[in-house]
């Protein structure tokens, strides 16, 4: 199987989590994995849409998010872009889980949970493109 | 996010129903916020808990944290395998005393 398999665009807000994670969990399920990693997957995507909502519009919701999820050799890719000001990638890092404290947890469940997690050049026009990737099978 | 409150056995026992998203996590922390305030043992129900993520988690932590500053007793109940999941990643699980039934709480 090989193609996008989903594509989304939708405002950058909490409220729009709840129909990409049914989303993303019926794609997953559909590419061939099996229930607990398609919930990592989908926890995964989550958090980095929280991220994109929090961080890079700041909570202001003037902008949308377009989510790719696509399956090639086993591998499913999934493609966040945004339209908010360029995130510094060296700055977006897990924090030391030994400070228990509320938040933070986001940056560090995506990199436990997927493959590979790295910011892209974005296409023209973008500002931040985040690609994670999970070998399925 | 449906959430329920009652008393028994001298602990205030929070239910929560369904998501504990980004959406519903302020909700989640308000209330338990709450719960820490009224009571002196609060016990948090996970058992209807769909899907939480790092906001709802740090909802539980923030709570938790208060309660623990007050001395007042909290632990997590009927934590279902993916909410055990996101505790477990997030290396919650043993920070938080989790119960296996309410009964073990009580």
């Amino acid at each position: 199987m090989s193609g996008p398999t989903l594509e989304m665009r939708f405002p950058a807000q909490a409220k729009e989590l709840r129909r990409v994670r049914a989303a993303v969990k019926e794609k997953s399920l559909a590419c061939g994995a099996d229930e607990q990693m398609a919930r990592d997957i989908v926890t995964a995507v989550d958090e980095a849409c929280q991220n994109v909502i929090r961080h890079a519009y700041k909570g202001e919701a003037v902008g949308d998010i377009k989510l790719t999820l696509s399956i090639e050799d086993g591998a499913l890719t999934i493609s966040l872009v945004d339209w908010a000001p360029p995130t510094d990638p060296s700055k977006v890092r897990p924090r030391d889980l030994d400070d228990v404290r509320p938040g933070g947890l986001g940056t560090h469940l995506i990199r436990e949970l997927m493959d590979s997690v790295e910011f892209l050049e974005p296409p023209p026009g973008c500002g931040n493109l985040l690609r994670m990737v999970k070998q399925i099978c | 996010m449906e959430h329920s409150i009652r008393e028994e056995g001298g602990a205030l026992i929070v239910s929560f129903e369904g998501d504990v998203d980004l959406e519903q996590s302020p909700k989640a922390r308000e209330v338990l916020l709450e719960c820490v305030k009224r009571g002196n043992k609060i016990l948090v129900d996970l058992s209807g808990v769909s899907y939480i993520d790092s906001s709802g988690v740090a909802s539980l932590v923030e709570a938790f944290q208060v309660a623990k500053k007050q001395g007042k007793g909290f632990a997590l109940v009927s934590v279902n395998a993916a909410a055990l999941r996101v505790l477990q990643l997030a290396r919650l699980d043993k920070v938080f005393t989790i119960h296996e039934t309410l009964a073990d709480a009580l």
